[in-house]
């Protein structure tokens, strides 16, 4: 026991650390823990460093992957900016004095959010893209007082179990729309079909799960009931038109490809806006502007009636810890680019998409891009073999392809989603053309 | 202690002179769907870097100083963890994968699920919530498949007692579950009344254990009999496990669920609001409801298990926060079971002695010893017309981040210092002076307090009024 501790427990006049302890019960008390003894810091790296080598990344195994979620080359400058320790050990700026920095920050997240989609306010985050859509229903829900959902069928199914998990509190009813099996693009009329007096919400992506850039929003527009809801990659907003252009009532997303790292899934960063209509409906944490006591501009945490520490029950939503510092990083991200870098990145994606599908094209045995219509920076391959089959052999000549649709659209026969963004070297898309040349 | 916080009169991004916007390549998006303008700013690299360098410095983070938020747990983050955390395989790694490729994720995961589970005295765990809020919604969705499989699906009400967390109402609330509270007596769950509220309606109980007050619910077992005789389940809000490492765990206690915040008692970092971590383990009887996938081992493989037909599906997407996690996993490894128990132990002994120097200038309600943090009372501030806040704000001029205050709700003018382990007595002692130091204060002084800070006092009461969330609707009502 150090010095301090000794002085301490003296001046609480107790013999030993052990009778603070004293009101737990001796039925429900333990001895120690069960785990080895501590590792000194070089062991930890050792030992942890050796483990995450068994992961194969980057130039190791070039990966076509994407299905939300998008590697992309971040700038050493943002990576600076969100280690900044004062941002990332810092708690959630309840005392806005003290926490000025971070505040403006996020203010400035939510405006770069608000200018890429249009919409009037934002907040600082959900947990993820698929949480945004689950809060998104329960918002649409609670706005309009209906009970329907209405959903594409072209989403990516993680999402869709999330929702379903989020709409069970109300018990909203989900309802499916399907895509046109040439475009990949919306049934609008399939949709008008599905929406009626009870539909809360209707939510459409746009570019959409397979990749498409779906221009019919006009048409969206008018079939659409109740609140439109409009699930974006927010990178394709540099060049895609903002969903608030086209009538969008809420926004949202998945924010990772702007600036975060995939982290195998995990921390992502959920995007959600809204029109000023129904800033008060909106769930998480939000920053206003305002002033301080000298009449200087402010920042602070605003309209907490809301939130689940003042509002208990009644609140818009259970969500405090959210993913604050993801959202520091892609308004850092967003900065550092400026808008022309940003829109050089998305051009960049979709000019490597086309190419690779071509590529892909000419050899035998593969479709791609399977739906004819514009693309983000992804599409779907149909291949003859399984597509099962395709994907070990590419594995075995160290390369990673898309995401396996089979089992979710077995409509689409052997198919995958294929992904790229400028991260990819051009000697991987060799790698992979030859890989799949070899594999047909 | 002098502290002054950097003022920059630092404009948003969005008024510093830009570079020109440069027009769109043609051709690459369908015509009715593309974009002419982009109002976003355009700015030299170096311009960037010092605008946010210039925002953290008016930002106070653990790394600034003593910042004892009750029920936070803020306290040092390891460097190393950092570090970890970006390795290439952690950042690269897309969660769809193929298996054989991400072993070493797959690894941390499930020996993280092993490890959580043997802490918590729990069978089983999932590591894919965001957040402690997403582990009380995952929670009750287990609860709630349990009954139901049982043919008990219709039960509603939540218990919760009136120390709970505020996330606990906002969880059941969000579930459409009634809610009801249950008072305390002398600081702890007042059993007859808890005995009246449990029944044939109750889907769980929530227990904080310490409790919010920093007080341990010595009559656990009794709670734990009452609300399993009635047929509901135990669950255990981990947002203070940091005061009882080593000494007992949530199984031992008879909670058949629970949540741990890995950003608190784990040491992941907070980021100003997050990300954090929410696994939740469970007991063996249910085990079968848990999230898809849980990671599975054979010896040779690590796996995902996606076949589990009770699973309750899932609650986010993929795996849960994973770069935090490998944080949490290697603080783990370098404690150990002895740096653990120690954990537990001097942020226990950090409380009850803060505690006894802040006892002769604040009101401490409750005689005995406390866990990991406590809850005095402001109130005798109001004889020199100031309340709690003025205390808080005041305490920022000291460079002291403020206890949690007005929390929870049943002591008047609450404040709550949780101190952590990672403090020294020094600091401690530094901070008890400075509060006795303020209450002999000219009251003006306090009042008007924080001087020192980047901004003066704040009014949150204009900027709820009058909401102003983005640049645009600051345009727009300049406009207006």
């Amino acid at each position: 026991m150090s010095w301090e501790e000794e002085e301490m427990l003296r001046a609480l006049g107790l013999g030993s650390v052990d009778d603070l302890f004293a009101d737990i019960p001796a039925g429900v008390r333990v001895d120690g823990l069960p785990l080895p003894k501590g590792l000194s810091e070089q062991e930890v790296v050792a030992k942890v460093t050796a483990i995450m080598r068994r992961n194969r990344v980057g130039d190791d195994l070039p990966t076509f992957l994407g299905g939300g979620l998008y590697d992309h080359f971040v700038p050493a400058s943002v990576r600076a900016i969100a280690s900044r320790s004062e941002f990332y050990t810092s708690y959630t700026p309840y005392q806005p004095e003290l926490s000025q920095g971070i505040l403006q920050a996020l203010f400035e997240y939510q405006s770069m959010i608000c200018e890429l989609t249009g919409m009037d306010g934002a907040n600082t985050s959900m947990y993820d893209g698929s949480t945004a859509l689950g809060e998104a229903a329960l918002m649409a829900a609670r706005v309009t007082g209906k009970r329907e959902i209405v959903v594409p069928r072209a989403i990516h199914w993680e999402r869709r179990q999330v929702l379903d998990n989020y709409v069970r509190g109300p018990g909203l009813r989900v309802r499916e729309v399907p895509y046109d099996r040439q475009t990949g693009k919306l049934d609008v009329a399939a949709m008008k079909a599905t929406v009626g007096p009870d539909t809360a919400g209707v939510y459409v992506e746009n570019p959409n799960f397979f990749g498409v850039f779906d221009d019919q929003v006009d048409e969206i527009r008018a079939a659409a009931k109740g609140l439109l809801i409009v699930g974006v990659n927010p990178m394709s907003l540099a060049v895609a038109r903002a969903p608030g252009d086209y009538g969008a009532d809420i926004v949202i997303g998945e924010g990772q490809p702007l600036g975060n790292a995939v982290n195998f899934g995990g921390p992502l960063l959920g995007v959600f806006a809204c029109r000023d209509a129904h800033i008060r409906k909106m769930p998480g944490r939000v920053i206003g502007m305002t002033r301080d006591a000298d009449g200087r501009r402010a920042f602070c945490m605003t309209m907490q009636s809301r939130e689940q520490h003042i509002r208990r029950e009644k609140a818009m939503s259970n969500i405090c810890t959210n993913e604050t510092l993801l959202a520091v990083a892609s308004a850092a991200y967003i900065a550092v680019l400026g808008a022309n870098g940003l829109r050089r990145v998305a051009e960049t994606g979709i000019e490597r998409a086309r190419a690779l599908a071509a590529r892909i094209a000419r050899i035998p045995g593969y479709e791609a891009p399977l739906f004819r219509a514009d693309h983000f920076n992804e599409f779907v391959v149909r291949t003859a073999r399984p597509y099962e089959a395709v994907h070990e052999a590419l594995l075995a000549a160290d390369v990673h392809g898309g995401l396996p649709l089979e089992a979710r659209f077995p409509e689409l026969g052997h198919a995958a989603l294929f992904a790229t963004t400028e991260a990819h070297r051009p000697a991987d898309y060799d790698t992979l053309v030859a890989a799949m040349e070899a594999a047909r | 202690m002098r502290f002054r916080q950097a003022i920059w009169d630092e404009p948003l991004l969005f008024e510093k002179p830009s570079n020109e916007v440069e027009p769109p390549t043609t051709g690459l998006v369908p015509p009715k769907l593309a974009r002419r303008d982009l109002d976003l700013p355009n700015l030299p690299e170096w311009e960037v870097v010092r605008h946010f360098t210039r925002l953290s410095q008016m930002t106070f983070g653990i790394d600034s100083g003593f910042y004892p938020l009750g029920s936070c747990t803020m306290k040092f983050n390891p460097k190393v963890n950092e570090e970890l955390a970006a390795l290439p395989g952690v950042r690269r790694a897309h969660p769809c994968q193929d298996e054989s490729t991400v072993q070493g994720s797959l690894q941390i995961l499930y020996e993280l699920q092993q490890i959580l589970a043997q802490i918590g005295g729990m069978d089983a765990v999932t590591l894919q919530p965001a957040a402690g809020a997403q582990g009380e919604f995952t929670g009750l969705l287990l609860a709630h498949a349990y009954h139901a499989d049982r043919g008990e699906g219709a039960r509603d009400e939540v218990l919760l007692p009136d120390t709970a967390h505020g996330t606990n109402f906002a969880s059941a609330g969000m579930l459409g579950y009634k809610v009801l509270e249950v008072p305390s007596r002398d600081g702890q769950v007042d059993l007859a009344a808890l005995r009246k509220a449990a029944g044939p309606r109750t889907l769980a109980l929530m227990l904080t254990n310490p409790n919010t007050l920093g007080i341990f619910e010595s009559r656990v077992q009794e709670i734990a009999e009452i609300v399993h005789e009635a047929g509901g389940l135990l669950y255990y809000d981990g947002a203070n496990f940091n005061a009882i490492l080593g000494r007992t765990n949530p199984g031992a206690m008879g909670f058949d669920i629970l949540h741990l915040n890995l950003h608190k008692t784990f040491t992941t970092p907070h980021g100003g609001g997050g990300p954090g971590v929410g696994p939740v383990g469970v007991k063996k009887h249910l085990a079968p409801y848990l999230p898809v996938p849980i990671v599975a081992y054979d010896g040779v493989r690590y796996t995902l298990e996606y076949d589990r037909p009770k699973s309750i599906g899932k609650v986010r997407a993929w795996y849960g926060n994973f770069a935090l996690l490998v944080r949490a996993y290697a603080y783990i490894l370098g404690q150990g079971s002895d740096g653990l128990k120690w954990v537990t132990d001097r942020a226990v002994l950090n409380a009850n002695y803060l505690k006894h120097r802040l006892n002769s200038h604040l009101e401490v309600p409750y005689p005995g010893v406390r866990k990991h943090e406590f809850v005095a009372s402001g109130s005798t501030l109001k004889e020199r017309g100031l309340r709690t806040v003025d205390l808080a704000k005041r305490l920022m001029d000291f460079g002291f981040h403020p206890p949690t205050v007005y929390f929870p709700h049943l002591i008047d003018e609450a404040i709550m210092p949780e101190p952590t382990e990672t403090e020294s007595k020094e600091t401690l002692d530094a901070f008890a002076d400075a509060v006795a130091a303020i209450l002999k204060e000219d009251p003006e002084v306090v009042r008007t307090a924080p001087h020192n800070t980047a901004a003066r006092r704040v009014d949150e009461v204009l900027a709820a009024r009058e909401p102003i969330l983005s640049w645009r609707m600051w345009q727009a009502k300049k406009g207006a």
